[in-house]
């Protein structure tokens, strides 16, 4: 075994948000930290982030505070999160929020020179600090340039691929570097999976190439419980056209501007359908979720939020319905259109420069859409439909300490799975990053200094090398890895996606077993050096995990809530609503699905989500 | 669109040529999706780099035609009809085909000393400032270090002053000192970091870097030269230099001097 091999109290495997603020924690703790990361620093999924963080800062309204957004966060994840997470994600938040600024992050201010917040759908009050569209990179370089001069070894474009095991515990790592395709070992006395999510699992995604769910894989794989998996969520607007950039996200931050959805026939189709729990808090006409936007108040009461910002997995229906019933835009979405706030706006304000306004408030929407789509935001619509975004379900971990099950593996951010329930509300997973990105880096430290370093499984090491290098020129191989990627993507889209039906889902279970024989079969062309070929052969096998758990967990859940929509069980069942689906790796390697009766909530939070209802 | 030629460079550090590759194309496709499509369907280990698809994360630079720009925003219907050309940038050293060292970068932002901000202005850890104040800041915390700067930059680029004796910290690196001088609670002076270190004073201000920048940052008109003026200001104004040296001297002055860092050795020249 002649690998280098690193030696370090943690690693952090993942470099966005959620494991630079982990390795900055464990650092600051005395640590001895490394962070591996499959792009440059920097480059991970956090920076693609528009809209903002979640915080209950109070600073544009004094009422917000950690009870409110513990019961919009619980409302929306349908009563399904991890409670305690909830909990903490609440009242931790505005402190890591703060933070940042203390670090350098420069948001965006109210008249009185506080950080501002804008509006969200879910969100009770205006409580995302933002940097205009782009909070995402203001995060990730705040938090970058920060660590940076903290010691941390940071090992870029380097692909993690098996952990390592010394009996129940993880005890390091197995990867390769993507420049010369070389092995490395990474000796670790405690991990922080911060891989992010699963989007290229289906063909429709706001995601980049990196997010083939790795860490959910590797978890499993090393034993862990995942939960929640059948929870993916259907951004309502992603772009639609043109083909190439299908998917692409279109910033929730356009309706909280005052965007307005609207179908073929012009008609602004999300006052027809408001679901109860949410009637007392949408209002009913276009006047009233205007002065909303603006935060201003409706016949001398507080404006109620329009309809487009109902929670995410609600617009998406919608949408998805208008389009199944043939009212869908030319290229199959529905329009979103600035045209009748601003207009409004005008009304109220002789002289707005409508096409600056716009241009202020979503630069790099006004950008994305003029360059890529042809199209004026300030002047056109919009054409949108929904993406696939972002996964609820991840790593089961303790929601104090951000453990998995497995003794020593840490995870947190967009990999961990509790937090969001059946659905996660716009900006609660920047602020997710934060909150637990710390947890997992000081509860990893704190087990690293309670234990000593383990020993590193020679067999493992060995075993997943040459599962590594089997691929390239296999001798039987007759598989391109891109083709059989675009068939399981082809695959989840059209089986496992938006409306979900069980004859559809074995069909999905059959067809990844299909893909899995090809997937072995799979032959890479030229050598180890930077060869995306042989990268997207590897990611495969993280691929067909996840796509598995997310099919078996979305049979299991035989009922419609938040993110998941059964046709053939239309309605929310109450036997479902006190379990989650846990998925694992069974002693014969099959997976292994069950239910976990989600424990009693303690009284005081039952009472705060009674006093918010 | 129908069918296009793409000349895409290949090879490594030890040399290559540019290859000839039929692309289908169709409407709204970006020069990303076709290297994409050469990748999935002719040339499975074509390198090169990508995240966002959207010109926010700054990892597809490359050369179109001679021009340095971003693969992912760069529509096919915007270029000239006939071939195209692609290579990777020139100034720095090749990885595999489009795919560039850009390590240099990491380690020069390594040499500016972090923000350290006034004590709060409340009790509860927070401050207050207009948004007028931060206006100026937030343009150049756009960047979304594609790097693109960086690679025309004239210095950098055809003097290759990137190692010790002589170092110029380059466009990007001039406006992330720029984000932080003119940070409303920053209290460190970069000043002799890039009078001395960053050597400010090689720019010619020629604007090239300027003219790339895919966030339209005006990186020399409203980063580079002010910058230029403070150095001038406090170095060369006999005055100004003066007070900053007497108030050096007296401690008044909230910032001491600080040490000057030197450029590491690449660590990670692998092991
Ligand atoms: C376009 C877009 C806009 C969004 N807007 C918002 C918003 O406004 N507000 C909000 O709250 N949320 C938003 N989200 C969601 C949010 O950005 C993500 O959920 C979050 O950034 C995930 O952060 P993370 O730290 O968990 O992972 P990431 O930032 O995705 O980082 C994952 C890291 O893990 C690394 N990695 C992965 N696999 C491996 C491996 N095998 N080996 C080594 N390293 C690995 C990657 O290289 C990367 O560094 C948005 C998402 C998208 C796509
Ligand atoms: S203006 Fe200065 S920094 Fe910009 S390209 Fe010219 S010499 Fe380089
Ligand atoms: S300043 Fe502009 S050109 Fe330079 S790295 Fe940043 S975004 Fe790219
Ligand atoms: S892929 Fe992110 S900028 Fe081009």
């Amino acid at each position: 075994m002649d690998y280098p091999i690193y030696e370090h109290d943690v690693l952090v495997i993942g470099a966005g948000g959620a494991g630079l603020r982990a390795a900055i924690e464990a650092s600051a703790m005395g640590c001895r930290v490394g962070l591996v990361c499959k792009s440059l620093l920097g480059k991970a999924h956090t920076v693609m982030a528009e809209g903002g963080i979640a915080a209950a800062l109070g600073n544009v309204d004094a009422r917000d505070n950690w009870e409110v957004h513990f019961a919009d966060t619980m409302r929306g994840g349908q009563y399904l999160n991890n409670w305690r997470m909830a909990e903490i994600h609440a009242k931790e938040a505005p402190e890591r929020v703060r933070e940042l600024e203390a670090w350098g992050a420069v948001f965006d201010r109210t008249k009185d020179g506080r950080i501002l917040q804008r509006h969200f759908g879910g969100h009770k009050y205006p409580r995302l600090a933002h940097v205009g569209d782009r909070t995402g990179l203001e995060m990730i370089r705040t938090l970058q340039d920060h660590g940076i001069h903290q010691g941390i070894d940071v090992h870029m474009e380097c692909t993690i691929i098996r952990l390592l095991k010394d009996g129940d515990r993880v005890v390091g790592a197995f990867g390769y570097y993507r420049e010369r395709g070389q092995f490395v070992v990474f000796h670790a006395k405690a991990i922080v999976l911060a891989t992010g999510g699963i989007g290229k699992a289906y063909k429709i995604t706001s995601n980049s190439w990196e997010y083939t769910g790795d860490g959910h894989a590797l978890a499993y794989e090393a034993g862990a419980e995942l939960v929640d998996m059948e929870f993916v969520q259907f951004h309502p607007t992603g772009m639609v056209w043109p083909p190439s950039v299908r998917g692409i996200l279109v910033t929730e931050g356009v309706r909280g501007e005052g965007g307005v959805l609207r179908n073929a026939l012009g008609k602004r189709f999300m006052f027809d359908d408001i679901p109860e729990a949410y009637r007392n808090s949408t209002a009913d006409n276009e006047e009233e979720g205007f002065l909303y936007v603006i935060g201003e108040k409706y016949q001398g009461r507080d404006a109620r939020r329009p309809p487009e910002l109902l929670t995410r997995d609600h617009v998406a229906r919608c949408i998805v319905r208008e389009i199944r019933e043939g009212r869908g835009s030319p290229h199959g979405g529905v329009f979103l259109e600035l045209q009748t706030f601003c207009d409004w706006l005008e009304r109220r304000r002789p002289g707005l420069n409508k096409a600056e306004y716009i241009k202020k408030k979503l630069p790099s929407m006004y950008h994305q859409f003029k360059q890529l789509g042809g199209i004026d935001i300030t002047k056109q619509p919009m054409e949108v439909g929904p993406t696939v975004h972002y996964i609820m379900g991840g790593v089961r971990v303790d929601g104090d300490t951000q453990m998995s099950t497995v003794p020593g593996l840490f995870a947190a951010g967009e990999v961990a799975g509790g937090l969001h329930g059946a659905n996660r509300l716009g900006g609660n997973s920047l602020s997710d990053l934060l909150v637990f990105g710390k947890r997992a880096g000081e509860y990893a430290a704190r087990f690293a200094k309670e234990h000593a370093a383990g020993q590193l499984p020679r067999d493992q090491i060995e075993e997943t090398a040459r599962w590594a290098l089997s691929f390239i020129d296999h001798p039987q191989g007759d598989e391109n890895p891109f083709q059989v990627q675009y068939d399981l993507q082809e695959t989840m889209q059209n089986l496992v996606g938006i409306v979900r039906r069980e004859e559809d889902m074995l069909r999905a279970l059959e067809a990844l077993e299909r893909l899995r024989e090809r997937y072995r079969r799979v032959r890479v062309v030229g050598n180890r050096e930077y060869n995306p070929g042989w990268h997207t052969a590897m990611d495969l096998r993280n691929l067909l995990i996840v796509a598995e758990a997310i099919t078996r967990s979305a049979l299991e859940r035989r009922e419609s809530r938040g993110a998941q929509f059964r046709e053939d069980y239309p309605n929310k069942s109450e036997e479902f609503g006190k379990v989650n689906i846990v998925v694992c790796k069974g002693p014969d390697g099959s997976m292994r699905v069950r239910r976990e009766p989600i424990p009693e909530m303690p009284d005081y939070l039952k009472r705060v989500i009674e006093q918010n209802k | 669109m129908g069918k296009t030629i793409f000349r895409i460079w290949r090879g490594d550090k030890t040399g290559g040529q540019f290859r000839e590759y039929q692309a289908e194309v169709s409407e709204g496709m970006v020069v990303l999706d076709v290297v994409h499509q050469i990748q999935a369907t002719q040339a499975p280990d074509l390198a090169c780099r990508w995240n966002c698809k959207a010109g926010k994360c700054g990892s597809c630079s490359a050369e179109i035609n001679g021009q340095p720009r971003l693969m992912c925003m760069t529509r096919m219907d915007s270029l000239p009809p006939g071939p195209v050309t692609l290579e990777p940038m020139r100034a720095f050293p090749i990885i595999k085909d489009l795919v560039t060292d850009v390590s240099w970068n990491y380690r020069i932002n390594k040499l500016i000393p972090p923000f350290k901000p006034r004590p709060p202005d409340f009790p509860d850890g927070t401050w207050r400032l207009a948004q007028e104040e931060v206006d100026r800041v937030q343009e150049f915390r756009k960047c979304i270090e594609c790097f693109l700067c960086q690679n025309v930059c004239h210095v950098l680029r055809d003097h290759q002053m990137k190692e010790p004796p002589e170092i110029f910290g380059g466009p990007r690196f001039m406006i992330r000192v720029a984000a932080l001088e003119m940070h409303p609670l920053d209290t460190v002076d970069r000043l002799p970091l890039l009078k001395d270190v960053l050597n400010i004073g090689l720019c010619n201000i020629t604007k090239c870097c300027t003219e790339v920048c895919p966030e339209e940052i005006h990186i020399t008109d409203n980063g580079i030269i002010p910058l230029k003026e403070r150095v001038v200001d406090a170095y060369y104004d006999p005055l100004l230099w003066l007070a900053r040296k007497v108030g050096n001297l007296l401690g008044l002055r909230k910032n001491k001097k600080i040490p000057l860092p030197t450029l590491q050795k690449n660590p990670t020249s692998e092991a």
